[in-house]
């Protein structure tokens, strides 16, 4: 079996390619994460209908939704990046790994503290332990475990290699957060979002979610590409084209 | 694809599943303790434990809500639409609580089968609805009627 990779593989591959790429895409991610995110909180918070039910406290979705969606796909990437760096030996998949854990564990707890906020008026409970909270709780035990790991070790390439491992092995995590509500009775309800069907919602509510998932995204791009750019410069510090930068920034 | 990353790359789906696969299998096997509560009809089967502190959900049957005059405490029944359980609780009740709502009580059964809670929780579903599409819905629903 011989499966041909295209050319940008190989060039996303090279920190130095990638640091000129990102620099240039940064900007425009940094302006559309700006205005989606003002655009979706604005909308979400003051001019979206309240519900039926919940009232105001539903507004928290505009945040809880986009955090815990992100989540999981920091994760995701991260477990990727990990094993591209693993099968091809490539720094830059392992340095995006890296900038992936810590950026990960920070918006899960932002899912888990907004989850929790939602939780005390519509619920009467802060926490419960119900599979979509369990499970949500164990992948910010993973993020962290990640990023102990690869601060346990001396040596970079070991570091990369156990974290990509260990976030491998995490991955199970992800289908059982997404199927935890389908599959157990939970306290926690069914998808806002799913792939095959409409919102249940109306429009009015879900496309100021949908902005703020976007701008979400963006926003998690560029912190993504920031933290990358720095690990990139860190790790190459010896390369004569990151010593040029040092020199003109000085 | 050179035979060393392709192996590198069997030992990887390797590992995703095989703990893909291991922790399946635990979670088959916990199935009934990762459920969060029990149903009516679980309970009217003698599935759910007796002795023990446990939870049960379901809707709370309309017109089934007591209330006591001079004590926080409240009796309702709660349904599966195939058995109903009747509970007990004394405490203030989360502001999503009503009538035909979903709930989660917490507590045990008592030796006449009422079910003696001391958490209730309430339950809701990601059908969010701005309040007057609630209102023409029911006001169709009633007009159906």
């Amino acid at each position: 079996m011989k499966i041909k990779l295209p050319q940008w593989f190989y060039q996303l591959a090279s920190p130095r390619w990638f640091y000129e790429f990102s620099g240039k895409l940064l900007p425009w991610f940094a302006i559309a994460a700006f205005v989606l995110l003002i655009t979706g909180s604005v909308w979400g918070l003051a001019f979206a209908p309240e519900d039926y039910q919940q009232g105001n406290s539903f507004r928290i979705i505009y945040v809880h939704v986009p955090a815990s969606i992100l989540a999981q796909s920091c994760y995701m990437l991260m477990a990727i990046a990990g094993a591209i760096g693993l099968i091809w030996k490539m720094k830059m998949a392992h340095i995006v790994a890296k900038s992936c854990a810590t950026f990960g564990a920070s918006i899960a707890v932002m899912s888990l503290a907004t989850g929790a906020i939602w939780g005390k008026p519509t619920w009467g409970a802060w926490w419960v332990w119900d599979a979509r909270l369990t499970a949500m709780l164990v992948l910010f035990f993973l993020y962290v475990g990640v990023i102990a790991l690869h601060s346990a070790f001396e040596n970079t390439q070991s570091a990369d290699k156990a974290s990509a491992v260990l976030s491998l092995v995490g991955l199970v995590n992800i289908p059982i957060i997404k199927y935890s509500v389908e599959w157990w009775n939970t306290l926690h309800q069914g998808a806002t979002f799913k792939v095959t069907e409409k919102p249940a919602m109306p429009p009015e509510m879900w496309i100021p979610l949908l902005i703020m998932v976007l701008g979400f995204y963006c926003f998690f791009a560029v912190i993504l590409m920031q933290r990358a750019r720095i690990e990139v410069l860190q790790r190459e510090k010896k390369a004569s084209w990151v010593q040029e930068i040092i020199q003109q920034s000085l | 694809m050179t035979p060393k990353r392709q192996k590198r790359l069997y030992i990887i789906l390797a590992i995703v599943f095989g703990t893909a696969l291991a922790v399946g299998l635990t979670m088959y096997a916990l199935n009934q303790n990762i459920n969060l509560f029990y149903s009516a009809s679980q309970i009217a089967k003698g599935e759910a434990p007796t002795d023990a502190r446990m939870r049960v959900g379901g809707m709370v049957v309309e017109g089934s809500l007591k209330r006591s005059s001079n004590s926080l405490r409240v009796s309702f029944d709660l349904t599966d639409y195939e058995n109903t359980v009747k509970v007990v609780f004394t405490g203030i009740l989360p502001d999503l609580f009503r009538e035909g709502q979903g709930i989660i009580a917490q507590g045990k059964m008592d030796a006449q089968g009422v079910f003696q809670a001391d958490e209730v929780l309430a339950k809701h579903d990601e059908n969010y609805m701005p309040p007057e599409i609630s209102e023409t819905m029911k006001a169709k629903k009633e007009a159906a009627q």
